[in-house]
């Protein structure tokens, strides 16, 4: 107590003092956060632009068109999809990845469905859903045909939440 | 008296009291008081951080290289494997220890004045255990590894409004990939270890300021003392050493799982995420996502960290369950929530998915509102039901709790044990 009294009365403005410190300190330390979550975020994109600047766009060539027949299904691994041949004979690139929770999907023959080992969803050759627990349709990618030879576009996969016949490409 | 305490001290001791005071209550020393649970937490905490350690001389984190990292560990005669083993089954087992202890907590009453933060911070260490072993999920690159990072960096896609972009922080990219390795490994062994020693100085710090473990209101003020040392620290070091050594024992017997290397375009049949989210990988295949993933998680951590600043919802401090009928209440309502959740799935399983029903109206009510509703109003139901049984509030609410975990603990094992090829409902244990 006696020793407190002391201090008040030979640091007088010491209260003051201390308060602008402390103030002065939590600024410091404030801007000190800022610069890290800017330092670690500039990271972050430069990643994320370099990941983008891989993939670019991006044609890969899968085949002729007449050798998928209406009603084909065809697995196309180099670009991670699958291309199918609808009933009214266009063509349409699937992404392979489950849109409920990123599985890899695989092609049914026996019950013509596409099937996700995850959750059981389904999809039809137009990559609808067929079954939940997923909700929307499987991504598509654009395709192109050129002198009967099936391009596509793997750089980017649409999303969509409905089928439409603009999705797929005619001969 | 004084005279004692004032003699020079060995290091040892010196540090002892540093974490102990010199006396404690001999009631709070009783094992079915604790059963030691913080104890075993805080030890398994520092086994993974010296296999951490190690680890990190013989794993590689670069993708190309981490799976086959894990191969050469168990090659040779290099101990490398089975300390892998012992941070594989200590990660896991600290799960369980985590939130047994945080029951533990909850059902003596401890969360009176002087421990609410401290609860706040348990449960924060708790997702912290939750986050460190999801992070270390990843970093064998294995098949089971590959899938269970992708389905849950997916699910997080489901939360609203951030979901997208924080999936996307996450993974490092659309997918997983290098960058999510890179991602997980800087977490895990950066980010995550620091933060949760932290917080468990201050955990222990507000123990002790909080006056130890918690007491029963009757002889507070004349309460019988025992000294810190033999007494507590040759329990502790039973329990301690004790742990270790079954640990140790059971990593020599089992090696941790390891599936082929990942490959992203085969999934397996069935693809699972990590034990202890495959409550919410259960509750994705009945609920909208939106609800499975975002609104019930929210609620019942919500529920949970709200636990000591509900009025009159502490239980009678120092007694489980806060006497006889509080745990006959404890059981028979998680029993509750454990047989309700497994008729509920079954149902939907085998009546509404067949019958066509499951969108009675639009996904957003039939598999979101109307099941939180429902889940809402049995809460309330159990509740009403118990304060009209005169039962006091803190025992209701006690009630409610139990029920919720018991909900959480079905799902759970449904989907560890019960869910096959196709997550298709069935006893596929059986069949190894």
């Amino acid at each position: 107590m006696e020793q407190d009294q002391q201090l008040r009365q030979d640091y007088p403005e010491q209260p003051r003092r201390r308060t602008l410190l402390n103030r002065l300190w939590s600024l410091i330390g404030l801007l000190a956060f800022i610069e890290l979550g800017w330092l670690g975020s500039s990271i972050l994109k430069s990643r994320k632009t370099r990941n983008t600047q891989l993939q670019g766009t991006k044609w890969i060539e899968a085949g002729r068109a007449e050798a998928l027949i209406t009603g084909d299904v065809k697995a196309v691994p180099e670009g991670m999809l699958f291309l199918a041949r609808l009933e009214d004979g266009g063509f349409i690139a699937l992404s392979r990845t489950c849109t409920h929770l990123g599985c890899a999907i695989s092609w049914d023959k026996e019950q013509e469905k596409f099937v996700c080992p995850c959750h059981g969803s389904t999809f039809d050759r137009a990559g609808t859903v067929l079954s939940s627990p997923a909700i929307r349709p499987l991504d598509f990618y654009q395709v192109r045909i050129e002198n009967g030879h099936i391009r596509i576009d793997v750089s980017k996969a649409h999303r969509r939440e409905s089928f439409d016949p603009s999705q797929t490409t005619r001969v | 008296m004084s005279a004692k305490i004032r003699q020079p001290h060995s290091p040892i001791s010196g540090f002892i009291f540093h974490l102990h005071p010199r006396k404690v209550a001999a009631e709070t020393i009783r094992f079915t008081l604790s059963f030691g649970l913080g104890g075993m937490a805080a030890t398994l905490f520092l086994v993974l951080a010296v296999t951490g350690v190690l680890q990190l001389l013989s794993y590689s984190s670069d993708s190309t290289a981490a799976y086959q990292s894990i191969i050469l560990m168990y090659a040779g005669s290099s101990l490398a494997g089975f300390i892998r083993n012992v941070h594989h089954w200590a990660g896991n087992l600290l799960v369980i220890v985590a939130l047994l202890h945080l029951l533990r907590v909850y059902l003596t009453g401890a969360l009176g004045q002087g421990r609410r933060l401290n609860w706040l911070i348990g449960c924060t260490l708790f997702l912290l255990v939750l986050l460190a072993n999801f992070t270390g999920y990843l970093l064998p690159w294995d098949q089971l590894a590959f899938w269970a990072v992708t389905i849950f960096t997916n699910m997080v896609t489901y939360v609203p409004l951030i979901g997208d972009p924080l999936g996307e922080l996450l993974r490092g990219s659309n997918e997983v990939g290098p960058a999510t390795l890179a991602n997980f490994f800087a977490i895990h062994v950066g980010l995550i270890p620091p933060l949760i020693l932290i917080l468990l100085i201050y955990h222990f710090w507000l123990i002790r300021k909080a006056g130890g473990l918690v007491r029963s209101r009757n002889g507070e003020a004349h309460a019988p003392m025992v000294p810190t040392v033999p007494t507590l620290i040759s329990r502790e070091a039973a329990v301690g050493f004790g742990l270790c050594a079954l640990l140790f024992l059971f990593s020599a017997l089992v090696d941790a799982p390891l599936d082929d290397i990942a490959n992203p375009g085969q999934s397996p049949n069935p693809a699972k995420a990590a034990w202890y989210f495959m409550g919410l990988q259960e509750l994705l295949l009945h609920l909208h996502p939106v609800f499975a993933i975002c609104i019930v998680p929210l609620l019942m951590l919500l529920l949970l960290a709200m636990l000591p600043f509900l009025r009159q919802a502490a239980l009678e401090p120092g007694i489980w369950c806060g006497g006889s009928r509080g745990r006959w209440t404890a059981a028979s309502s998680f029993l509750a929530g454990l047989l309700g959740v497994i008729i509920w799935v079954i149902v939907d399983e085998f009546v509404f998915k067949i019958s066509g029903s499951e969108h009675f109206l639009t996904p957003w009510l039939s598999r979101g509102i109307v099941p939180l509703l429902s889940l809402i109003f049995i809460s309330g139901l159990v509740y009403r039901l118990l304060r009209l049984r005169k039962s006091p509030p803190s025992e209701s609410v006690m009630a409610v709790t139990l029920l919720c975990l018991g909900i959480v603990c079905g799902l759970t094992v449904i989907g560890i044990w019960f869910r096959g090829p196709g997550m298709a409902l069935g006893f596929f244990f059986l069949k190894g």
